[in-house]
């Protein structure tokens, strides 16, 4: 196939910058000047020479077209990823004024592109002899997986007792006690191998001190604990899509061994999560075919930003895998056939009250489940005293804003997108609000990203 | 959201605040309802409350939607071309600077938004809604982008601005956004927000109404001047600058007689800059006295005869009586007599000459100075390109690069009077024959893009400049300037100076290289300039 494709737009190209400091060098190289021997080839390479503070110039090569996203090359000592001269020079070459002609690539450029193709190659032809010598040995693998079951056991009967001392002292006592308490039994959670405990466990830790009606969501929180807690304890006896979901839930490692849905897929949203250990990208894709909604998560070190990056506007024709569990979106990325292009393709939506219905739904399968992606077909945003909703254009009703969306820059994004006139909105609905992530102006005209 | 008030199968309402208080307190103390047989109490809370938990979020509807805003007005303006938006955000994202890094060859691109602002309104596009709350707070950092960012962000930002606290300026700024000026035509509104308006209201209107019809404006100051506070007075009388013409002066010659100083000051001056006041009149009598012709010398000289005092009448036409500190009083007298005369009237006084023979024949005693300094003044007072271009002299003049009888701030203002092509070949001429040291005040003045001979003098003398061994910083200003106001076509001219030529001996070490750098920025400057006018081009 011959994948020059179409020319990403800049916004495109800055969303895969890792931070807003590349964001903004990255741009300041998208002009010609610092650029030499810059070129672009029918298969989706982009190559350049960029002027730095050296005497040397630094060798740029970016691979548009591989399945897994693009890939990048440059001789610059930067540890960021994409450095900003990949970034400026697909600025250069999304910049359309002929900066990046057509042309063959320089030898440096081709090496390494041959390089990753034969890479790629071998793992394809690898793959499934691969992943089932990487299992081993299966008698190994079970007992080392029974050990680890054992644990999480003790760590969850653990966990039992505690919430049953807090009840019984009363969440009063837990305002006094504070922070080290969590931390604590977070810490136990860790080394009885349920890094989901271990992070609802964090997150308790932090409610008492998160303003009035502190109580309710406190006590919340320790009832869906509880509850999964019982559901690991008792996990013989429940359906084994929810059973999956608990594992998922308290934090085992499953695998994408769904079958592969093959479709367009729509890049909705991607946004970036950062605590100090972990950077989490989440991107939501929507099928145009399977009118299925699906959840990439990919992960960084901190500071670092993870590999994967879709722009936001632009299709993928490819194949995504389920992660086992029932109600669960998360999928992982299989082979891509083409690479991204921009499309007008627009998610179906629905009305606010559709929305409040699909979480309840969705709770049936997933009861920790804090929110589903929706999207809103002809909302207004609407200030509601100190806060913001969204209100049906066409009905009486309206979905609040989360605080923490309606304290975002990207809220004045949406608000002046709409300028009080219906607009499409992808975001996800739950039970502590709405939170916006992508708007459509309502007739025609490119996504807006609000993250 | 709201909670559902009663699912089907609730078990009795204010179940779940009972759960809370049961929590809240302990379940020593209080026993949770319900309470499953074989369970212990505070187990059976955590089953009980994680049922409602669920059972409340499942339950969850949409609340009441609450008053939507008024939809914003229209922008009928065509939208802006794709690639040109694209633009624009880059522009905004950069708003941060760079202060303090080392700018390499890259765009200052925080520089460029001015022009790219300004072209964008000329060609009446309307801004891309999604940009609107970057654009705004890019005006509100910056007070000079406040004008054309706002013209460009248009009504819908205004409608966003009452939205937002942040960007309340955005409704001071805009004329019908916050205090609503009333229609003009409205006579009797007009003169109500006139008598009941704060006070910069007051300006606001009285500057609106005067550009629109100014015999207007002055009838409607005259209604209350005799009730205005001197401040006030003050900046009303300011004004009137705008439209300024001899039906003003009667109003004028009154105020010459104000209670306040600084008001008869600014009154005196307005009609100096009006030729047949009378005020000019008596003004044209009293300098006349002092200057003549001596035609005893073997070529005629200016004489000077400076007044011996400033009487009541002198001070009532706004001459100041009291020198400032180190200026002799006759001499200061003498300037500011000089300076309120009209032009015109001393070809008459000085046997026939033309501006450029009386600025040309030799002043005696050491007068020369304060007598061209005053013409210089009058000249940009009275705008009056003949006198100015007499005053200029020559650009190639050696004392035009020192300091000579007339300072490079006031070639400057004397520049302003002149069209912008002469302008352009002056400072040309000027850079040729003195370099670029001088010069950064004198661009300032000059239209841009630059004209093409201004454009090629400046790049020669950064080239020369660079020959002669120094570091490009000594330049920065120029080069700043040159990135912004040079003409984009002109970077095919400036290829050659992108390479790092070899270092010569008497050049300052690594110099060669530095200025490669910066003109390699300075081209690629011109490069982005030149797209994003394409790009507006659509």
């Amino acid at each position: 196939m011959t994948q020059q494709g179409a020319r990403w737009s800049a916004e495109q190209v800055l969303a895969l910058a890792p931070d807003a400091a590349s964001r903004k060098a990255g741009s300041k190289l998208g002009a010609a000047g610092p650029w030499s021997e810059a070129g672009s080839s029918g298969e989706g390479t982009v190559w350049g020479l960029c002027k730095g503070s050296g005497s040397k110039p630094y060798q740029t090569v970016v691979d548009i077209a591989d399945a897994a996203g693009p890939a990048y090359k440059c001789s610059c000592p930067s540890r960021k990823f994409p450095c900003k001269h990949a970034l400026g020079l697909l600025l250069l070459w999304a910049g359309e004024d002929g900066a990046v002609g057509a042309g063959a690539p320089p030898d440096w450029a081709e090496q390494w592109i041959e390089g990753r193709r034969q890479r790629a190659q071998e793992k394809r032809s690898a793959g499934p002899s691969g992943s089932s010598s990487a299992a081993g040995d299966p008698e190994a693998a079970r007992r080392r997986a029974e050990r680890r079951a054992e644990r999480v056991t003790a760590g969850a009967t653990e966990l039992e007792q505690r919430l049953a001392d807090l009840l019984r002292g009363g969440l009063a006592s837990a305002e006094q006690a504070g922070y080290g308490l969590w931390e604590e039994t977070a810490a136990r959670m860790v080394d009885a191998q349920a890094p989901g405990l271990a992070s609802r466990v964090r997150e308790l830790g932090s409610l008492p001190a998160s303003g009035p009606g502190w109580p309710v969501r406190l006590l919340e929180e320790c009832a869906l604990l509880h509850l999964l807690d019982q559901g690991w304890l008792g996990r013989e006896r429940l359906p084994e899509g929810l059973a999956a979901t608990v594992r998922s839930r308290i934090g085992l490692p499953g695998s994408a061994d769904g079958p592969p849905l093959r479709d367009r897929w729509l890049v909705l949203a991607q946004y970036d999560t950062a605590d100090a250990r972990l950077t989490t990208r989440r991107i939501w894709l929507h099928g145009a075919d399977s009118n299925r909604t699906a959840l990439l998560l990919s992960y960084g070190a901190a500071g670092r930003s993870p590999e994967l990056a879709l722009p936001v506007g632009l299709t993928l024709d490819a194949e995504l895998s389920a992660y086992p569990g029932a109600g669960q979106l998360r999928a992982a990325l299989g082979e891509q056939f083409a690479p991204p292009a921009p499309t007008a393709q627009r998610p179906p939506g629905m009305t606010t009250t559709q929305a409040a219905a699909r979480y309840g739904t969705a709770l049936r399968d997933d009861p920790w489940l804090d929110s589903v992606p929706v999207t809103l077909d002809r909302v207004i945003p609407a200030p509601d005293g100190t806060s913001w909703q969204l209100a049906d254009a066409d009905e009486d009703t309206a979905l609040p804003l989360t605080h923490t969306a309606a304290a975002r820059p990207g809220l004045w994004r949406l608000v002046a997108l709409s300028g009080g006139a219906p607009v499409k909105v992808f975001g996800e609905c739950g039970h502590r609000g709405f939170t916006p992530l992508t708007a459509w102006p309502e007739d025609s005209g490119e996504p807006v990203r609000l993250c | 959201m709201n909670r559902t008030s009663a699912p089907v199968d609730a078990p009795a309402p204010g179940v779940w605040e009972e759960l809370v208080t049961a929590a809240l307190l302990g379940t020593e103390r209080r026993t949770p309802p319900g309470g499953a047989a074989g369970r212990e109490a505070p187990v059976a809370l955590l089953d009980a409350a994680a049922v409602e938990t669920v059972r409340r979020r499942a339950g969850l509807r949409p609340a009441r939607a609450a008053v939507r805003p008024e939809p914003a007005p229209e922008d009928a303006r065509a939208a802006l071309p794709a690639a040109a938006a694209r633009r624009l955000a880059l522009l905004l994202a950069d708003r941060g600077g760079t202060a303090g890094g080392r700018r390499g060859t890259a765009p200052d691109l925080t520089e460029l938004l001015p022009q790219w602002l300004a072209a964008a309104n000329a060609r009446g596009f309307a801004a891309p809604a999604h940009l609107l709350p970057a654009l705004l707070d890019a005006a509100r950092g910056r007070t000079d982008l406040r004008p054309a960012a706002l013209a460009f962000a248009g009504l819908r930002a205004v409608w966003l601005a009452r939205l937002n606290p942040d960007w309340r300026f955005a409704l001071r700024a805009t004329p019908g956004g916050g205090a609503a000026l009333p229609r003009l035509e409205d006579e009797e509104q007009t003169r109500r927000l006139w008598q009941e308006g704060l006070f910069a209201e007051r300006v606001a209107l009285l500057s609106a109404l005067r550009d629109r019809d100014p015999a207007a404006a002055r009838e409607l100051l005259v209604t209350t001047w005799q009730t205005e506070r001197a401040e006030d007075r003050l900046m009303f009388l300011d004004s009137l600058r705008t439209g300024l013409g001899p039906q003003d002066e009667p109003f004028l010659e009154q105020a010459l007689a104000d209670r306040s100083r600084n008001v008869r000051a600014t009154a005196a001056e307005l009609l100096s800059a009006l030729p047949d006041s009378a005020l000019a009149a008596r003004m044209a009598v009293r300098a006349g006295a002092c200057v003549s012709v001596d035609r005893t010398h073997a070529v005629p000289t200016i004489t000077v005869q400076a007044p011996r005092e400033c009487d009541a009448s002198m001070e009532r036409d706004g001459v100041v009586a009291k020198a400032p500190a180190g200026r002799g009083e006759r001499s200061w007298w003498f300037g500011q007599l000089v300076e309120a005369t009209p032009l015109a009237t001393w070809s008459g006084r000085l046997g026939g000459r033309s501006p450029g023979e009386i600025v040309a024949l030799p002043v005696a005693d050491d007068w020369q100075g304060e007598l061209h300094a005053a013409w210089c003044r009058a000249a940009v007072r009275q705008r009056d390109p003949d006198w100015a271009r007499a005053l200029l002299g020559a650009p190639s003049a050696p004392e035009a690069g020192g300091p000579g009888a007339v300072s490079l701030a006031e070639r400057a203002k004397l520049l302003g009077t002149l069209d912008a092509a002469e302008r352009a070949d002056w400072v040309a001429g000027f850079i040729a024959a003195h370099g670029l040291s001088e010069a950064f005040q004198l661009l300032g003045v000059c239209a841009v893009p630059w004209a093409a001979p201004l454009g090629r003098s400046v790049v020669d003398a950064l080239d020369i400049a660079r020959d002669a061994g120094s570091y490009p910083w000594s330049f920065s200003g120029v080069m700043g300037l040159a990135e912004r106001c040079l003409d984009p076509a002109e970077a095919i001219h400036l290829d050659g100076l992108q390479a790092v030529p070899d270092e010569s001996e008497h050049a300052s070490p690594g110099a060669g290289g530095y200025w490669a750098e910066a003109f390699q920025r300075l081209v690629t400057t011109l490069r982005l300039r030149a797209a994003m006018a394409e790009e507006l081009e659509g």
